[in-house]
C-alpha cells in the first residue's frame, strides 16, 4: 500500500478509470515485449512498474475513491498490475536465458590448450611395490618390522645360525665396516631385522621386514651393489611349511594376477631347516603348453625363481630367545626389486638408482 | 658339480630309457639344482668320422708356416671310398695315426660350416679337428690323435669322443657336499629310481699295516685319518687314457698329467681330495701339525705363504712341505721325472680348512670339499683307487705296506619324534614312512614307540640335528606334497606410526611436483668437498668400509645430497633441465672417534635386553634424512605467460608442506651452511611451545654458485636436507579438532619498515606476541624496497586478522590490538609504521 495521497486531489481519479488503467496496461506489455535486452527491460520496469508508474500512481488514486468505488477500481488496478509484473518476470527470464547463452558463447576457449603448467611429482616405484607388499600382508595381519643398514654382524649372521666358520658366509659377498674388529657390516638380507623381531616381541611373531640390503656385487642389468629384499617371519603354535606354502602361494596370486601359484624345491640356507627355494609360474606363459616351449620370461622352464623359505631353524629361535619346544615358524626373503621387474615388466636395475625423473614420474604415486 | 650322465650310469642302473632332462629335474626335486646341461655333440651336425692318415706331405708356405698336405682314408663315409685330401695346419701326428675328419656339409660349434675349398695350392676336402674345434675344451696345441684301436677309418667320432654324452650341471648348496662326487650324485640317483648302486668306494682293500711309509700325526683333532699308500716304478710319460681325460673334460677339470689326473679322477669319484708326492723327494717321515710361528711355503701355485699357527700343514724332516687338505707344497710336486708317488688320502677338520683357505685366499676343488665335509670313511677305499689307476695306466707297481693312521670320527645318533617331520612340514608323515626314508638317505633307525634314534651316514656330516631328519624326509616325500594353508594370525597393529607418516611425507611431495629417487650411500671424500664442507664438518665423519666396490667411494655417506645432486647433473645431462628430485633414506653419522666394538654375543640363549641396548649404542647412528633439490623451471611457461625460475623459496616451502602434513610447526632462521648460499639458506627449527627455535631439523635454500658449478648442475639449483626421523618424533599423536568463532573478523594491514638485515620472520613474531589473545592469523602479503623506505630498509606489509570468540570485536578494540602488535615490532626489532 502506497503512502497518504497528498500529490493529488482526491476528487480527480481519471487515473483510474478503465480505459486508463486498459491504455497503461497495454503500453506496459508492449514496452515489455518490446525490451531487447536486460538493460531496456531495467528502463521498462522503472517506466512502467516503477513507483512513478501509471499503474502505480492510479493505485494510489485508489484511495480518494468513494468507498463504493474503491472495491471495482481496486481490482482493475491489482489486475493490471499483476499482468505487468508477471510479463516483466516471463521476460526477465527470457532475456536472462539470451544473456547467459550469448556470454557463454563469447567466453568459449580453446580447451584443447596444454595446461601442465606445474610439473607433477611422483614416488619410486621400488617404494610402491614395497607398500603394495607391506599392504597385502598387513591386511592379512602381520606387521612390518624395520632395522639399521649398518647392522651388527652377530645379528646378520651369528643369530642366523651362521658362524664365523660356516661356509655360507662366504656367499654372501658382504661389505665390511671398518675397523674389522668392530663386528659391523652393511647387513647381506633383512634377516637381521627378523632376529631382532624374536628379540623384542613375544610370539606369536608375524612380521614381514622390507629394506634396502647390501652386497659386494658389481652394478649390471640384474645386479646391484644395493638392492631391496621383504623378508616374512612367523613365530607360533603349530605352524608348518603348509603354512609357508599357503601364504607364498596367496602373496604370489595377489602380486602376479590369478592362478599364479608357488613350487618349492629343496635348498639350503642356515637359518631355515628345512629349506627350499620357492619357485615362481611363469606368469607369461603359465607354464601350459605351447607357449611355455618359446616362452623368454621363464626360458622355457614354466617357473621363475622367485626367493627362498624354509622352516625358521631352531638353533636361531634359541638364540633369539623363543622356545623352540614350544613354537615353530617360517620365514621366506625376496627382492623387492624383483617383484617389481616382474609386475611390470622392467627390464634393467640400473634404471632404479639413476634418478631419470622419467622412470619414477611414469609410475606416478600408485602401481 | 659337472656330472656326465655316462659316469652316473656307471654306478646307478637306471633305466636306459631315462633321458637326462628327466633326470636332472628328479635330482633338482631332491635338491641338486639343475644349472645347465651340457651337450657338446649337440651343436656338431653332418658327417664327423675317423680317418687314418695316408700321406703328410709338408709344404712351406711364403708366409713361414709350413702346411701339411695330406691324404686321409675315410672309409666309405665320403660316398667314394677314396682317400680325402685335406690341408692341415697341425703336425702333432704321423702317417698311419687315427684321426677325427669332418667332411664337407659338416658344421662344427659355433656354426662353423665345413665345405671343400681351395686353399695353399690344394683343394682342402674337409678338416681333421682338435679338441678345441669340436668344443672339447680349450686344447689349441694340435689335431686329437685318436688310440691305434679306437675304431676304423669312417667310423662316426661321436661315440669315441663322448661327443654323444651328456653332462648335468648342477648347484650344489653348501650342506650338500656329498653330491660333489659322483658318488654322491649317483647315490641320490638310484635311491630315487629305487634301482641298484654301486658304490665306488666299497672295495676290499688291503689291511693296514707297519710296512707303509711313516706319518706321524700330532693334531688328531685336525687330522683324523691320514692314508699313505706308495707305488714305484710309475711311468711319468705315460700318457692319460682317453676316457679319462674326457670325464675330467667333462666335469670342468683340464688333462694335466697321468699322476695329477688319477688324484682329480679319484676325488671327482669319491669326493675324497687325493695328494700326490713324489716319494723321491720327501726326506724322513711324514707328519702332520699345526704351522709354527714364522713357517713359510712355497705352495704349487708358486706363491711363498707366512704360514699361520693355525694352519694344519703336512711336514717331513726338511720342514713343512705342504697346506694339509688345501694345497700341496711345490717342493714336493710331482713332476715328469717322478717314479715314485707317495698317495696321500687324509680326512681334515672342515672349519680349519675353511680358515686357512680363507686366510691365504685359496680356493680349490679339494679345498672346496674339505671344508664342506668329507666322508672319513673313505680315505682307504680312495688311495686304493688312486692306487689300482696309477698301476694300471702308469706301469707303476704298488709298493707292499698301508699306513693308516687314525680313526674315522664316528657320526652322532640324533633322537628324533617320529612326527617330527610330520608336525613341522604339515604333510602326512606316518613314523614308518619316515623311518623309511633315512634308511634310504643311508641312516640307521632305531624305533623306539615313538622315538626313533637316527644315526647319520659317514658321507652326512652336515646331519646333526633333528631339523636336519626333517629335511631329509621331507625331500624324499616330495616337497610339491605339502599342503598350501593360509596361517590366521590373532589380528596386527596395522603400520606403525612412523610408517603412515612415511607415505605421507612421500605423498606430499609428490604432490608438490618432486620425483621420489633411490640411490647408493656410497661417498667419497671428493663428494664433500664439492659440496664445499668445512673440515670440521660433522658430515666429514664417516663410516669407512673395508671393501668398498670402488676406492673412490670408501664410506657410508652422512647426507644425502651427493647422490642427488650427481642424479640432477643426470637429469640435465639427458635433457631434462628442470627436475626436482627427493629422497628419503637412513644416512650414517658415527660416534666421534669411531665409536666401540659391536658386541658377538653366543647363540646358546638370547642375549638379555641390556646386551640388545648395548649392541644398538655401539652402532652408528643411522637417522632417516629427506632430502631434496630442484633446478630450472618450478612452474612452465606455455600459452598462459611466463615460467617461473625454482627458487630458494621453493626448497623451504617443500619443507614447509611436509612439516605441515605432520603438524610439526617450524621456525625459520636465517642460516650460512655449506652447500647453501650464505645468504640464501634457511635454518629449519621445530617450534618449541612459545615459538622459540627448537630442535634443528637441517637446511633448505639456493645451493652456493660454486656448489652447482662443481656438480654440473644448472645454477641457481636448490636444496633442502632434513632430519626426517626427528621430524616425525614431533608429530603429535593426534590433532584436536578445531573449534571456530562465527563472529565477524575484523581486518587490520600494517606496513613496518625495518632495517634490511631484520628476518621477516623476527618481524612477524613481533606482531604475533604483541597483539595478543584477540590475533586470528598474520600474513606477510608484500616487501617493498624502494626510495620511498631509504636506503638499507625494507617496508613488510603484513595482514592482521583478529576475531573474538565471545563477540564482535569494536573498531577500538581491534585498533588497540593493532597498535600493541606494532609497539612490540617497534621495541623489538625497530619497527616504523608507515
Amino acid at each position: 500500500m502506497s503512502g497518504p495521497n497528498t500529490d493529488f486531489d482526491p476528487v480527480e481519479v481519471t487515473d483510474v478509470k478503465p480505459e486508463a488503467v486498459d491504455a497503461a496496461r497495454e503500453a506496459a506489455l508492449a514496452a515489455i515485449a518490446g525490451a531487447a535486452d536486460l538493460e531496456q527491460l531495467k528502463q521498462v520496469r522503472l517506466a512502467h512498474a516503477g513507483d512513478r508508474s501509471p499503474l502505480a500512481l492510479a493505485n494510489r488514486e485508489i484511495g480518494a475513491l468513494p468507498p463504493a468505488a474503491r472495491k471495482d477500481a481496486g481490482q482493475r488496478v491489482g489486475r493490471a498490475r499483476g499482468e505487468v509484473n508477471q510479463a516483466l518476470a516471463a521476460r526477465q527470464a527470457e532475456l536472462e536465458v539470451e544473456h547467459e547463452e550469448r556470454m557463454l558463447v563469447e567466453e568459449t576457449v580453446d580447451v584443447t590448450l596444454p595446461t601442465d603448467r606445474t610439473p607433477r611429482g611422483s614416488r619410486h616405484p621400488i617404494t610402491l611395490m614395497s607398500e603394495h607388499i607391506a599392504d597385502l600382508f598387513v591386511g592379512m595381519g602381520w606387521e612390518v618390522a624395520e632395522g639399521p643398514v649398518v647392522e651388527a654382524e652377530w645379528l646378520n649372521f651369528d643369530a642366523l645360525n651362521l658362524g664365523p666358520d660356516h661356509p655360507a658366509r662366504t656367499m654372501q659377498d658382504t661389505f665390511w665396516a671398518e675397523p674389522a674388529e668392530h663386528h659391523v657390516v652393511l647387513r647381506t638380507h633383512t634377516s637381521p631385522v627378523q632376529a631382532r623381531s624374536m628379540l623384542t616381541r613375544e610370539p606369536p611373531i608375524y612380521v614381514i621386514c622390507p629394506g634396502r640390503v647390501f652386497r659386494t656385487d658389481e652394478y649390471d642389468a640384474t645386479h646391484s651393489p644395493m638392492f631391496h629384499q621383504v623378508e616374512g617371519l612367523v613365530v607360533d603354535r603349530g605352524i608348518t611349511m603348509a603354512h609357508l606354502k599357503g601364504t607364498l602361494d596367496h602373496v604370489a596370486e595377489q602380486l602376479f594376477g590369478e592362478g599364479i601359484s608357488t613350487r618349492f624345491r629343496p635348498s639350503y640356507f642356515p637359518f631355515t631347516e628345512p629349506s627350499a627355494e620357492v619357485d615362481l609360474r611363469c606368469f607369461v606363459c603359465r607354464g601350459t603348453e605351447p607357449a611355455v616351449a618359446s616362452c623368454r620370461t621363464c626360458k622355457g622352464e614354466g617357473w621363475i625363481e622367485w626367493g627362498g623359505c624354509g622352516v625358521v631353524n631352531p638353533r636361531v629361535l634359541t638364540a633369539c630367545g623363543v622356545d623352540s619346544e614350544v613354537y615353530t615358524g617360517f620365514a621366506f626373503g625376496m627382492g623387492i626389486d624383483r617383484a617389481f621387474m616382474f609386475h611390470s615388466g622392467a627390464a634393467s636395475m640400473r634404471d632404479f638408482f639413476e634418478g631419470d625423473v622419467r622412470y619414477s614420474s611414469a609410475f606416478g604415486t600408485e602401481l | 658339480m659337472l656330472a656326465p650322465v655316462s659316469w652316473i650310469r656307471e654306478h646307478a642302473d637306471l633305466p636306459t630309457d631315462l633321458g637326462p632332462e628327466e633326470l636332472a629335474a628328479r635330482l633338482t626335486a631332491l635338491g641338486l639344482k639343475l644349472e645347465a646341461l651340457h651337450s657338446p655333440g649337440s651343436e656338431i651336425t653332418g658327417p664327423l668320422v675317423v680317418g687314418r692318415v695316408l700321406t703328410r706331405e709338408p709344404e712351406p708356405q711364403k708366409n713361414g708356416k709350413t702346411i701339411n698336405w695330406c691324404t686321409v682314408d675315410v672309409g666309405e663315409a665320403n660316398g667314394t671310398g677314396e682317400p680325402q685330401g685335406i690341408v692341415c695346419g697341425a703336425h702333432n701326428f704321423d702317417v698311419d695315426d687315427l684321426v677325427v675328419v669332418v667332411l664337407p656339409g659338416g658344421v662344427l660349434p659355433g656354426g662353423f660350416a665345413i665345405s671343400a675349398r681351395k686353399t695353399y695350392g690344394h683343394v682342402s676336402a674337409g678338416m681333421i679337428c682338435s679338441a678345441a674345434e669340436l668344443g672339447l675344451g680349450d686344447d689349441h696345441d694340435g689335431i686329437i690323435v685318436l688310440p691305434h684301436d679306437a675304431g676304423t677309418p669312417g667310423d662316426d667320432a661321436r661315440p669315441l669322443l663322448g661327443l654323444d654324452e651328456t653332462t648335468i650341471e648342477m648347484e650344489i648348496n653348501p650342506d650338500r657336499a656329498y653330491a660333489l662326487s659322483i658318488r654322491g650324485v649317483a647315490r641320490e640317483a638310484a635311491t630315487s629310481y629305487g634301482v641298484a648302486f654301486r658304490d665306488p668306494c666299497e672295495r676290499s682293500v688291503p689291511a693296514a699295516d707297519d710296512a707303509g711309509y711313516p706319518v706321524v700325526v700330532e693334531d688328531p683333532a685336525g687330522c683324523p685319518v691320514f692314508v699313505a699308500r706308495t707305488v714305484s716304478g710309475f711311468d711319468a710319460g705315460a700318457s692319460t687314457p682317453d676316457w679319462m681325460a674326457r670325464r675330467l673334460q667333462q666335469a670342468g677339470m683340464r688333462s694335466i698329467s697321468l699322476a695329477v689326473d688319477v688324484t682329480n679322477y679319484v676325488m671327482l669319484e669319491t669326493g675324497r681330495p687325493i695328494h700326490g708326492y713324489d716319494a723321491d723327494k720327501l726326506t724322513g717321515t711324514v707328519g702332520v701339525r699345526r704351522a709354527r710361528e714364522g713357517e713359510r711355503l712355497t705352495t704349487l701355485d708358486g706363491a711363498d705363504r707366512a704360514l699361520s699357527t693355525e694352519d694344519l700343514v703336512v711336514t717331513d724332516d726338511s720342514g713343512v712341505i705342504g697346506l694339509g687338505g688345501v694345497m700341496g707344497g711345490e717342493a714336493t710336486e710331482m713332476s715328469e721325472t717322478t717314479t715314485r708317488v707317495l698317495v696321500e688320502s687324509a680326512h681334515w677338520d672342515p672349519v680349519s680348512m675353511f680358515r686357512t683357505g680363507r686366510r691365504h685366499r685359496i680356493t680349490s676343488e679339494a679345498g672346496k670339499r674339505n671344508e664342506r665335509g668329507v666322508d672319513p670313511t673313505i680315505c682307504e677305499a680312495a688311495a686304493d683307487r688312486v692306487v689300482e689307476l696309477l698301476v694300471a695306466h702308469g706301469g707303476a707297481t704298488a709298493e707292499p705296506g698301508v699306513t693308516v693312521v687314525g680313526t674315522p670320527p664316528a657320526p652322532s645318533a640324533i633322537e628324533i619324534d617320529a612326527d617330527l617331520p610330520a608336525r613341522v612340514t604339515g604333510m602326512e608323515i606316518p613314523a614308518a614312512v619316515t623311518a623309511d626314508h633315512l634308511r634310504t638317505v643311508g641312516c640307521a633307525v632305531e624305533q623306539d614307540g615313538e622315538v626313533l634314534t637316527v644315526t647319520p651316514p659317514p658321507w652326512r656330516p652336515d646331519v646333526t640335528d633333528p631339523y636336519d631328519l626333517v629335511e631329509e624326509v621331507a625331500r624324499l616325500v616330495g616337497y610339491d606334497q605339502v599342503p598350501s594353508v593360509l596361517p590366521t594370525p590373532t589380528g596386527g597393529r596395522g603400520l606403525t606410526r612412523v610408517q603412515r607418516l612415511r607415505r605421507r611425507v612421500g605423498r606430499t611431495l609428490a604432490g608438490h611436483g618432486l620425483v621420489e629417487v633411490l640411490s647408493f650411500p656410497f661417498v667419497g671424500e671428493a663428494a664433500l668437498d664439492r659440496l664445499g664442507l668445512p673440515a670440521d664438518d660433522e658430515r666429514r665423519r664417516l663410516l669407512r668400509l673395508a671393501n668398498p666396490l670402488s676406492a673412490e667411494e670408501p664410506f657410508m655417506t652422512s647426507t644425502l645430497l651427493p647422490g642427488l645432486l650427481g642424479q640432477l647433473a643426470r637429469n640435465a645431462g639427458r635433457g631434462a633441465t628442470s627436475a626436482a628430485l627427493f629422497e628419503t633414506a637412513t644416512v650414517t653419522r658415527p660416534e666421534p672417534g669411531g665409536g666401540t666394538a659391536v658386541p658377538i654375543f653366543g647363540v646358546d640363549s638370547r642375549p638379555t635386553p641390556e646386551q640388545v641396548a648395548a649392541l644398538d649404542a655401539a652402532l652408528p647412528d643411522q637417522p632417516e634424512h629427506l632430502a631434496l633439490v630442484a633446478a630450472g623451471e618450478r612452474e612452465r611457461a606455455g600459452w598462459w605467460g611466463a615460467g617461473r625460475a625454482v627458487t630458494w623459496a621453493d626448497a623451504v616451502d617443500a619443507v614447509r608442506a611436509v612439516a605441515e602434513v605432520l603438524h610439526v610447526p617450524l621456525v625459520v632462521q636465517p642460516a650460512a651452511v655449506a652447500p647453501w648460499h650464505p645468504g640464501r639458506c634457511a635454518a629449519l627449527h621445530v617450534a618449541t611451545a612459545d615459538g622459540q627455535p627448537g630442535d634443528l631439523l637441517g637446511h633448505a635454500g639456493e645451493l652456493h654458485p660454486r656448489v652447482c658449478a662443481a656438480h654440473g648442475v644448472p645454477t641457481r639449483s636448490v636444496a633442502a636436507e632434513v632430519d626426517l626421523a626427528l621430524l616425525m618424533a614431533h608429530a603429535p599423536e593426534r590433532v584436536p579438532a578445531p573449534s571456530f568463532s562465527d563472529l565477524p573478523q575484523a581486518k587490520e594491514d600494517v606496513a613496518l619498515v625495518v632495517e634490511d638485515s631484520v628476518p621477516a620472520a623476527d618481524v612477524e613474531a613481533a606482531l604475533r606476541d604483541g597483539a595478543g589473545d584477540l590475533l586470528e592469523s598474520v600474513r606477510l602479503f608484500d616487501v617493498y624496497t624502494g626510495a620511498q623506505v631509504g636506503e638499507g630498509r625494507k617496508s613488510l606489509a603484513f595482514a592482521l586478522r583478529f576475531r573474538a570468540p565471545d563477540r564482535t570485536l569494536t573498531d577500538e578494540e581491534t585498533a588497540a590490538a593493532r597498535d600493541a602488535a606494532v609497539a612490540v615490532a617497534a621495541e623489538r626489532v625497530g619497527a616504523v609504521q608507515r
